[in-house]
């Protein structure tokens, strides 16, 4: 196999773009669908300054290094969720990235600084982990953004992504959160800016940056997302993609293209009724948003480890529930 | 051939000569949903891999354990 742009040897095959890339043109392929996405949606203008939310995982690294690379000005931030081993690693990971390219990291810590971590959220919570892990992780990085006077947000959401909650929002039809599917939300009153300049690169080729590029990230997943839908639909996606490629490029660009503009007046309608939090000043729909309504409720409480939290506990079902409703994944 | 799977950590031992897509359709894996790494580097699927070769399959799909 040749690379498509030298003809040398190919490291790299891309179906969906019909073509092959050695090491130098695949970084270059990455680099060129990154700027293109910027341009295209007005993501981050000359000078602006960037922060990008980093876990330690392929995504947020690839990012970091390719809006370096596309001199952007970056500050990273990173989250110790308090997730046992997975975040100790996480967090190693971050710090050695930025280390080693001698980037500014900000770090929050959830247990030093808010006195709780995600598996004690859970289980006081009694809800999916995601839940408090998404309010929480939402709520500081916008804050960090907004505080820190940054003109943008920047997150490794990638193609994969974007199309597996595209998927789930049609299959369900979620048609306000349909109205608010982009690769760039505007900022408003309370909320920063935030854009997904890595929405034209599959999974795939994030994880294939970094291999590519050295960068050691996190390969292991987060051990309390294990069989959520999400990844269900990752997978119902892939599986339509290796017999049609192009297929999940398609289904998101096309949906921004001819039909996300039909849903605005519901995603409208959702937000109205924002208003600065009581506790924290942040826009919320009730009196206190629900981060400060979440710190209220689990900071001191007793931490629980998460090796006693499996899959299915926490998330207000049990055991049995949780086997019969896995559905049978091919490995 | 020695082949290493993650999610969860696994070994397997298997006959070369095979290619890659040879050997992911051996293990009825999702060609979109892997890299496959040997000696720190990526080979694409017509790469062959031999008896002597050891092979990371790296799931690249976040957001879960399957």
């Amino acid at each position: 196999m040749k690379c498509t742009v030298c003809r040398g040897p190919a490291i790299i095959d891309l179906r969906r773009h019909n073509a092959n890339f050695c090491g130098d043109h695949f970084l270059k392929f990455c680099r060129d669908q990154v700027a293109k996405a910027i341009s295209q949606h007005d993501m981050i203008a000359p000078g602006q300054r960037v922060l990008v939310a980093v876990s330690g995982g392929k995504d947020s690294l690839a990012l970091w290094d390719l809006l370096v690379e596309l001199g952007y000005d970056v500050e990273g931030m990173t989250i110790g969720l308090g997730i046992g081993d997975y975040s100790d690693a996480s967090t190693a990971a971050s710090v050695a990235f930025a280390e080693s390219r001698g980037l500014p990291l900000r770090r929050i810590d959830l247990r030093g600084d808010y006195g709780y971590d995600i598996p004690t959220a859970a289980a006081v919570t009694r809800r999916v982990p995601c839940s408090s892990c998404g309010t929480s992780k939402r709520h500081l990085i916008d804050s960090a953004a907004l505080d820190g006077g940054f003109d943008v947000v920047a997150t490794g959401h990638n193609l994969d992504d974007e199309a597996a909650v595209l998927l789930g929002n049609v299959l369900h039809w979620h048609t306000a959160y349909l109205g608010r599917q982009a690769p760039v939300l505007p900022g408003r009153d309370g909320f920063p800016r935030k854009v997904k300049p890595l929405v034209r690169l599959s999974e795939r080729e994030t994880a294939a940056y970094c291999v590519v590029r050295g960068i050691d990230y996190i390969v292991d997943e987060c051990p309390m997302a294990e069989g959520n839908r999400h990844l269900r639909y990752k997978e119902a996606l892939n599986s339509i993609e290796a017999a049609s490629p192009g297929t999940k490029h398609a289904f998101y660009f096309e949906f921004l293209d001819k039909a996300a503009d039909r849903f605005r007046p519901e995603a409208a309608e959702a937000q109205e009724g924002l208003r600065p939090c009581a506790t924290c000043g942040s826009p919320t729909t009730a009196d206190v948003c629900a981060f400060c309504r979440l710190v209220d409720r689990v900071s001191d409480a007793d931490p629980v480890p998460v090796e006693l939290l499996r899959a299915g506990r926490g998330r207000g079902g049990n055991a049995s529930n949780r086997n019969k409703n896995r559905t049978k994944v091919n490995r | 051939m020695r082949v290493l799977l993650r999610n969860p950590r696994r070994e397997l031992d298997l006959a070369g000569p095979v290619t890659v897509t040879g050997l992911l359709n051996q293990l009825e894996l999702n060609r979109e949903s892997v890299l496959v790494v040997r000696d720190d580097t990526l080979v694409p699927g017509d790469a062959l891999l031999n008896d002597d070769d050891v092979v990371e399959i790296r799931p690249v799909i976040s957001g879960g354990v399957a």
